[in-house]
């Protein structure tokens, strides 16, 4: 991160948060800089939230400090901080129109004419001919679109918005990510994203930080968390990812590892330190790097490739892909994506099979985690 | 026929009961423009105006009637502005006794009101209290309160947290959140309660009966002419209160009706 003195990055230093005996937030380190776009993602309850609310100023922290450019903004009241908030729920005053919405913030602050401000922001999020509607009377993404108004029209330093999409419907959802990016681009300012969608996280966002438990797992560009991941956590969290018990055998520039009687390779650089021979590993690989190949033609696969042979337990037709199950020696439940573009009719649940990829789409981790963390449970997939 | 009344039955028994429900008002009116023999205002004679050309003809009622408003407007005001700010204590604060409270609220309307109004005069009499427009005031604010709490509660409880956070985050101080956006949001449910308050207030006869000493209010003033004779004023008065009333909402109606317009136009 950078070190020079600038406006708008947000340094969090060693910022947590109790209640009574329950520790929302770990103490954390956090530097957002300045006109990137943000994301903390997380299942509920990991203290993203908190986070935010601590930028803001709507919580107090327990121990830490908020700083915002220079200024140390701890022990501000949040009508004083130079930074607005995108509420879940988006809180839209409702016995004011959408004008009066907009102007809220201009107007306490004293500013006499915001006629024409209010329209360029209505113009922004293409809401110009609404200004005299009561928020009852716009749709989730309307209301949406002026609660994003209604922050921005501020030039806070830092926007925050909390699950500002949570309210509204997986189409409206897709447009309003892009929406929101076209906004953010427009104006530059840095946003600071709360959300648990891992995917809206991904595509919008320039830096994702992945909390768990009150805690940052791992921060990065959404590519490098997703094809690094450093953590069993982020691993199931981010995605889906094949985590395969191994015992480690070798420690070269690849390290070699043997899982239910098979041979799997790794670079050694995308293994936690330390790795050695005789110690356990967990081998991960993401389904869509895997390709299914029938048992019959197992001599056809280069060699090279990792593989391991299994037998489909049960499909799933997505349309662009096919998702198989795969239960063999060094695992159940193996996930396999494959792009419907020549589909083996072969491939039906009971069929041996081997699957075979790059050792180099290969990654490690610590086998000492809980495999299962951060995958999605049955009731907790929201 | 048959077919006829069953589609009718809804709208048959609406007015069957806005019948039941007008027709004593009904009464009062027609009565304001009875010219009676005699002093009881009971039976039609003939029709005449006299009485609401002359309201306060009659000795001392024009004074009970400023006397009501009077009671009625304090009251009004006193419980609104405590029960209010019981409401949010209620609905916003966690503190030790307040499961209590939000029992104790409730006691003056569960509590029949003629032992309340004799309780009261113990309580008057043995503080030395001087009896008269003070102690009824007192008494009032204090069963008008009740009443004020649970429509300010309703309102309150049912007011989504994250705005107050949204004006506070929007720059507003907490003054300028309060004036701002708790007190508009709040509004419907205060003015609610203030309406009731007024209504209690002017309308009561027991409790007020015990404790006003010599001053005598309306409601006190045509019990105490029902033992002579009943002046026709009583029924100008009471008509206009009504008309007053139904002006009020007619006029309310017509506001939101128009407010909508504009909104839709828009």
């Amino acid at each position: 991160m950078t070190d020079t003195p600038t406006g708008g990055d947000v340094r969090l230093t060693g910022i947590s948060k109790t209640y009574g005996s329950f520790t929302a937030v770990h103490p954390l380190d956090l530097t957002v800089p300045e006109g990137s776009f943000f994301a903390l993602l997380g299942a509920s309850g990991c203290g993203k939230t908190t986070t935010l609310r601590m930028i803001a100023g709507l919580e107090e922290p327990t121990t830490g400090t908020v700083l915002l450019g220079d200024r140390d903004v701890t022990d501000l009241p949040p009508h004083k901080r130079p930074v607005n908030t995108v509420f879940q729920s988006y809180a839209l005053f409702p016995h004011l129109d959408v004008h009066e919405n907009i102007a809220f913030g201009l107007r306490r602050r004293g500013v006499r004419s915001v006629r024409r401000q209010v329209d360029e922001m209505l113009e922004l999020v293409q809401l110009g001919d609404k200004a005299r509607h009561r928020p009852h009377q716009l749709s989730g993404g309307q209301q949406q679109r002026v609660a994003v108004a209604r922050a921005l029209i501020n030039h806070p330093r830092v926007l925050l918005l909390d699950e500002p999409l949570g309210a509204l419907d997986l189409k409206l959802r897709r447009r309003m990510q892009l929406e929101l990016k076209r906004i953010q681009t427009e104006v530059g300012i840095t946003f600071v994203h709360v959300t648990h969608d891992q995917e809206e996280a991904m595509t919008m966002a320039d830096t994702v930080a992945v909390m768990n438990a009150g805690r940052v797992e791992q921060m990065g560009a959404p590519a490098e968390l997703y094809d690094n991941p450093r953590t069993t956590f982020v691993a199931n969290f981010l995605g889906t990812s094949n985590l395969i018990e191994a015992e480690v055998v070798e420690v070269g520039a690849d390290v070699v590892a043997t899982a239910g009687g098979g041979t799997l390779r790794l670079p050694a650089d995308r293994c936690p330190a330390p790795v050695r021979a005789g110690g356990r590993l967990l081998v991960g690989i993401r389904p869509e790097k895997i390709t299914l190949a029938h048992a019959d033609d197992a001599d056809a696969i280069p060699s090279g490739r990792n593989r391991t042979a299994g037998r489909i337990a049960d499909t799933s037709f997505i349309g662009v892909s096919t998702q198989y199950a795969v239960d063999g020696p060094a695992g159940t439940g193996l996930q396999v994506y494959e792009q419907n573009i020549e589909r083996d009719p072969r491939l039906v649940p009971g069929a041996e099979v081997v699957l075979h990829w790059n050792p180099a789409h290969t990654f490690g981790l610590d086998a000492a985690q809980d495999v299962e963390a951060g995958a999605p449970t049955v009731e907790g997939a929201a | 026929m048959p077919n006829w009344i069953r589609r009718n039955l809804v709208v048959l028994a609406g007015l069957l009961t806005l019948v039941y429900l007008t027709l004593p008002n009904v009464v009062v009116l027609v009565f304001s423009f009875n010219r009676p023999d005699g002093r009881f205002n009971y039976t039609w004679r003939r029709f005449s105006a006299d009485a609401w050309k002359d309201p306060c003809g009659v000795p001392d009622l024009c004074g009970a009637l400023a006397l009501s408003l009077q009671l009625a407007a304090w009251a009004t005001l006193g419980a609104t502005v405590l029960g209010t700010m019981i409401a949010f204590a209620l609905v916003r604060y966690r503190f030790r006794a307040r499961g209590a409270v939000n029992a104790l609220i409730f006691l003056p309307m569960s509590m029949p009101e003629v032992v309340m109004a004799a309780s009261l005069l113990t309580l008057f009499l043995n503080m030395g209290a001087e009896l008269g427009f003070w102690t009824v005031l007192i008494a009032h604010v204090m069963f008008c309160l009740s009443f004020v709490v649970v429509a300010v509660k309703a309102r309150v409880t049912a007011m989504d947290p994250r705005l107050e956070e949204a004006a506070r985050d929007l720059y507003a101080g907490p003054v300028q959140t309060f004036l701002r956006v708790t007190l508009p949001i709040a509004a419907p449910g205060i003015a609610a309660g203030a309406l009731l308050a007024f209504a209690l207030s002017f309308d009561d006869f027991v409790i007020t009966n015990f404790n006003a000493g010599s001053a005598v209010t309306f409601p006190m003033f045509v019990w105490g002419s029902a033992q002579r004779g009943t002046p026709v004023q009583i029924n100008v008065v009471g008509t206009a209160m009504f008309a007053v009333a139904v002006l009020a909402v007619v006029a309310g109606q017509l506001l939101t009706a128009r407010r909508k317009r504009a909104e839709e136009h828009h």
